[in-house]
């Protein structure tokens, strides 16, 4: 990893809206080149935090700051994959083109003699191991075989920084184990910062340098050995709960069932 | 008129006739533009929206007719006042479905006041829904041109943010592209280019110059560029071919030309997979 550099930094950072507080208190910084998860219940504000670092919406109170300037739209640093569902099966699109859409979109004009994208595009496929998808309808493909396409779609544009809404959605668990070494690989190599959005922490255990933890309006931050404990995880849930760890490394919470799904499904 | 025996012949007879000409001229204008805004109804998934913008036209070109204006007139107001409403109703099209029905159903409501308070002939409100073509004036064919021409140049401006924005809005949106803007312009565009194709197919018959070309096409290609360019194409054989039958047989030119749409989108839908499972037999397929 190279050095730490800091390249988002929140400090008693207040999010959601002035009648609607979702989550307050939140001080952080995440360095460049870490791959960080972000977990919490359904409806925590895990999307919200998304949409503060993308300058889609303003903090009510306290600091955010990316690349040491305050959130703005259309950073090209950032590349954003929001949860999505599949294409419509009559969707005759070819998967290259969406991924010469995420370098070139931007542009104006029918750029008919450019075909710059084209090539970048085919080598971000090739880094992801998708070059025999390029040809594919991407109404054709699979929930695995589209989040590569959409990996290839937000690194094409070589960002920084990735946000990932709960790419492991609707994954089985070999591909979901897949997709994380894939992720994890572009971390390390290209030397990006990942965020990830999950509900289960578990399968991202083996990768993860940080956990940004959301729940009951709070916000805990540190390496997964630091926030997955009883006592930060009780201060966060303000309940008693229990962390509990398997043979091979995987965490149950127990005290907070009913709230969310953090054991192995 | 009857067919000759030789085709050429029976082409060059049919275009010694002025209206002949303003017809093959405007037709062609009117599919090439409807072939490729088609492309952008269909990827966007706004058939519906470019279904209620003809009929909010209907009402407008009445309303032209009862006071004696040019119908086209009419036509250009309505469905763009329109175009900018259905815009500002928000992004997801699923959700506006029932408002865009609602102000269609009022807006057919009034065209039929409109028709009715007029006391000239019948058989405007009937070129209206069903088109007219063969009687189209020549300026109507040089302001068909003028505005295909500036509805091309916009397109080609427009053309890459426009398909982003379409497939990928949310992602469009980070990236802080202006998806707002570009739904805005998208849906005059539609506006535009459906005006000038009721002329042609009328109120009613839209579809088969906006969505069965693009949907047909789309079926044949990945590529949104040939997409495009294939649309074009099944919507000038259909203009064209529809032009030249209807010289020779009395019946309607919008009849022709949504027929042969259809029967391209048939042979597309039904009989080309089976060409293409039978060509893979022999190797690679090439049909892409």
């Amino acid at each position: 990893m190279s050095a730490q550099h800091e390249i988002i930094t929140s400090k008693n950072l207040v999010a959601g809206y002035s009648d609607n507080i979702v989550w307050r208190d939140a001080s952080f910084s995440i360095n460049r080149g870490e791959f960080v998860a972000v977990i919490g219940p359904n409806g925590a504000g895990k999307t919200t935090l998304f949409r503060l670092l993308l300058g889609l919406q303003q903090p009510v109170s306290g600091t955010i700051k990316i690349f040491d300037a305050a959130p703005k739209r259309g950073n090209p640093q950032i590349s954003y994959v929001p949860q999505r569902h599949i294409f419509d099966d009559d969707t005759n699109l070819e998967s290259l083109e969406l991924v010469r859409l995420g370098f070139s979109g931007k542009k104006w004009g029918l750029g008919l003699f450019s075909h710059e994208d084209r090539k970048a595009a085919f080598d971000v496929l090739k880094d992801v191991g998708a070059t025999d998808l390029a040809h594919r309808s991407l109404g054709a493909l699979s929930g695995g075989e589209l989040q590569r396409i959409f990996l290839a779609e937000a690194l094409v544009s070589e960002p920084t920084l990735l946000l990932l809404d709960e790419p492991l959605s609707n994954l089985d668990i070999r591909r979901e184990r897949e997709l994380l070494q894939l992720i994890n690989g572009v971390v390390r190599s290209r030397n990006v910062t990942a965020l990830l959005i999950a509900h289960n922490i578990n399968p991202l255990l083996p990768y993860l340098d940080k956990v940004v933890y959301i729940a009951n309006g709070k916000v805990a931050t540190g390496t997964p050995k630091e926030v997955l404990t009883s006592a930060s995880l009780s201060a966060l849930f303000g309940v008693q709960v229990e962390v509990l760890r398997d043979s091979r490394g995987n965490i149950a919470i127990v005290g907070i069932e009913d709230s969310h799904r953090c054991q192995p499904e | 008129m009857t067919f000759s025996i030789n085709p050429w012949i029976d082409l060059q007879q049919m275009l010694q006739y002025q209206f002949m000409q303003h017809a093959f001229e405007a037709g062609t204008v009117v599919a090439i533009l409807g072939g490729i805004v088609g492309y952008f109804v269909v990827l966007r998934r706004s058939s519906f929206a470019a279904h209620a913008l003809s009929h909010i036209g209907f009402s407008g070109a009445a309303a032209a007719v009862l006071i004696g204006v040019n119908p086209v007139y009419g036509l250009l107001l309505f469905t763009s006042v329109g175009g900018l409403g259905i815009a500002a109703l928000g992004r997801r099209a699923a959700n506006r479905d029932a408002e865009i029905g609602i102000v269609l159903a009022f807006m057919l409501g009034l065209g039929v006041l409109f028709l009715s308070l007029y006391t000239g002939y019948a058989t405007e409100a009937y070129s209206i829904l069903f088109g007219e073509i063969l009687g189209i004036s020549f300026s109507n064919v040089l302001l068909t041109l003028v505005a295909g021409v500036i509805i091309l140049v916009l397109i080609s401006l427009v053309y890459r943010p426009l398909l982003f924005a379409s497939l990928d809005e949310d992602v469009a949106e980070a990236k802080g592209m202006p998806v707002v803007l570009l739904g805005i312009i998208f849906m005059l565009l539609v506006a535009v280019a459906t005006s000038f194709a009721v002329q042609v197919v009328g109120v009613l018959l839209i579809f088969s110059l906006m969505v069965t070309p693009a949907a047909t096409a789309q079926r044949l290609a990945k590529r949104p560029g040939r997409v495009i360019i294939i649309s074009v194409v099944i919507a000038l054989i259909a203009t064209w071919l529809g032009l030249f039958i209807a010289f020779f047989e009395p019946y309607p030119v919008s009849f022709f030309i949504t027929t042969i749409a259809f029967v391209f989108y048939l042979f597309v839908r039904f009989i080309t997979p089976r060409i293409r499972n039978f060509m893979s037999g022999f190797g690679e397929s090439t049909i892409s």
